[in-house]
């Protein structure tokens, strides 16, 4: 617990995780109310388009992540943090735990949020109210896989060290490498079903019906929701392990 | 602001640091760190007993800070051990109450106040926070205590790290190269508090490349060159080895007095119009010259500079001399 509130004050006296608060939240509600304004009367608003700002989020939450970490190695905290606690699998751990859980908020506001907007700005007649698991899903799923991501965020921040290598690791991957791979031929498709963040999409659209102008495409995973969360777990759980190895045997 | 130093005790509880001299503070055995094709401490053993203030001295590049973060635990030694009052520094518990260290002042996030960088640390090992505001009182930084660390000069930066240090009321203190780059105030008020920490009772383990530096502040040296030690003994001892007597004679019966210097086991060389002989002092030159009847014109004992010595004693193991 000490540690969890160590990384905390860590966390909130500087100022780059208030911006990417602020900047998620801006971006994913934003959008909410960009695609419901602008929504055609014979495309109405629904659950899964209200979401449509999801990714841009994402990737600030990347951004929030691997900030957390490589600015300590940036500024050469680190050293004072390993001083004042030893056991660096255990920092890690509470940072990454801090971390998770300011994405886990940041994602539930952003998502309720783009949602509370579009039932405002929606005509009556569009169907955006939370009436099955897959629309709860669809919305609270958002914080479940912006905490994951950060966790992510962090392994990859503790591996790399460098503020700008770990933001352009991640954010290439996230945004460009994973939709690119299908275009490898024959078995570009059969990777891409594997890929973590199709697979993130998977579990939070995995049961919405619609095509692909319902909202951003459809996962191609082929896993069911719940699996596919779990999968996406055990992804950012590898990523962290191997981040904590190493930080083990590297020096400070 | 005040540059003095006020007193550094946590209050009433202040427990006086006086453990029994049998046990080593810290201590180095085969300590040894190589990267890559480099070896920067190379099988290096020492001890630093309790309430000393110990200078670890080397020229730069000596390995000296190697050393100091391999002791933190923050590097991993290659081979050998360093040890705090017999433990490594992970199995310490709560670390910042045992050792307080200072090795580089600019390891604080520049947005972040001089009073959050406090208040993490010593949340991270249970120290109660009005601790954190005597410590900023300690080194003079209340006043800008919540003005960002970012702003803070050199010499601010460098209390702020001394205030993190003093957190935990540790008995060990360790600084590398306190006074690197501080104007002459801050080098005096470096110094004092070096002493105060000192007749606190604490154990200073302190590096530096200055000799003339660690000969006003420390009462035990600890001599590296090229990662290898040097020496280890009191600084009174090492001054008085290194900065052996010579005396300069000039006599009109030079080759006699030669002989008689040489017969009594004295060295001589030449120099100039006269000589220069070692291994004796002027005392005895100048009595056995009465006693042969040899004229002198000159007799004159010479001083050799504690950087001169320090340069004959780790001058093979100078990393980069200039050839």
């Amino acid at each position: 617990m000490t540690l969890l509130a160590v990384e905390r004050i860590k966390l909130f006296t500087t100022r780059s995780p208030w911006w990417c608060a602020a900047v998620a939240l801006a971006i994913v509600i934003g959008f909410a109310a960009l695609i419901t304004g602008t929504a055609p009367s014979d495309f109405p608003v629904t659950v899964r388009t209200s979401q449509f700002g999801y990714s841009f989020g994402l990737a600030v939450i990347m951004v929030l992540a691997a900030l957390s970490i490589t600015t300590e190695y940036r500024f050469g905290t680190i050293k004072s943090t390993f001083l004042a606690v030893p056991n660096r699998p255990a920092v890690l751990l509470a940072k990454t735990g801090v971390v998770a859980l300011v994405a886990l908020v940041i994602g539930e506001l952003a998502a309720f949020g783009a949602l509370g907007v579009s039932t405002l700005l929606a005509p009556s007649s569009a169907d955006i109210a939370l009436n099955s698991a897959a629309d709860w899903r669809q919305v609270a799923g958002v914080g479940v896989v912006y905490a994951l991501t950060a966790a992510m965020g962090v392994a990859v921040g503790a591996m790399v060290r460098h503020s700008a290598g770990a933001i352009s690791l991640l954010l290439i991957y996230g945004m460009v490498v994973e939709s690119l791979v299908p275009l490898i031929p024959r078995v570009g498709e059969d990777i891409h079903k594997w890929l973590s963040f199709n697979v993130a999409e998977k579990f939070l659209s995995g049961g919405a019906a619609g095509g692909v102008a319902d909202g951003p495409p459809l996962s191609t995973s082929t896993l069911s929701p719940g699996w596919a969360l779990a999968y996406f777990a055990g992804v950012a759980a590898v990523l962290l392990a191997v981040a904590i190895v190493i930080t083990r045997r590297r020096d400070a | 602001m005040t540059r003095d130093c006020q007193s550094m005790a946590a209050g009433p509880h202040h427990k006086h640091h006086r453990p029994d001299k049998g046990d080593f503070m810290i201590e180095a055995k085969g300590l040894t760190k190589r990267y890559g094709d480099t070896l920067a401490v190379n099988d290096l053993s020492f001890q630093v007993r309790p309430g000393t203030v110990t200078g670890f001295l080397g020229p730069n590049g000596a390995g000296k800070s190697t050393t100091m973060r391999m002791i933190l635990g923050l590097d991993k030694p290659t081979r050998g051990t360093a040890t705090v009052k017999g433990k490594h520094y992970h199995e310490l518990k709560q670390p910042l109450r045992t050792v307080g260290a200072l090795l580089e002042a600019r390891w604080v996030h520049p947005n972040r106040s001089a009073r959050s960088h406090l208040t993490w640390l010593a949340k991270a090992n249970g120290i109660p926070k009005r601790r954190v505001d005597e410590v900023l009182d300690i080194v003079g930084l209340t006043s800008v205590a919540n003005k960002r660390a970012g702003g803070y000069s050199l010499g601010m930066s460098q209390r702020l790290g001394i205030a993190g240090a003093l957190l935990g009321d540790p008995e060990i203190l360790m600084f590398d190269e306190p006074v690197n780059g501080l104007d002459p105030e801050g080098i005096l008020w470096m110094r004092k508090f070096m002493h105060r920490l000192a007749d606190e009772g604490r154990t200073v383990f302190v590096s530096s490349h200055l000799l003339s530096e660690m000969s006003l502040t420390a009462n035990e040296l600890v001599v590296i060159g090229k990662g290898e030690l040097v020496a280890q003994r009191s600084t009174a001892d090492f001054v008085a080895r290194a900065t052996e007597q010579a005396v300069r004679v000039r006599s009109p019966q030079l080759a006699l007095l030669k002989d008689v210097i040489a017969g009594e086991g004295g060295t001589v060389r030449d120099e100039d119009d006269g000589i220069v002989v070692s291994g004796m002092d002027s005392e005895s030159v100048g009595e056995l010259a009465a006693k042969h009847s040899i004229v002198l014109h000159e007799l004159s004992p010479q001083l050799g500079s504690l950087e001169q010595a320090f340069m004959s004693l780790t001058g093979d193991a100078v990393e980069y001399a200039t050839q």
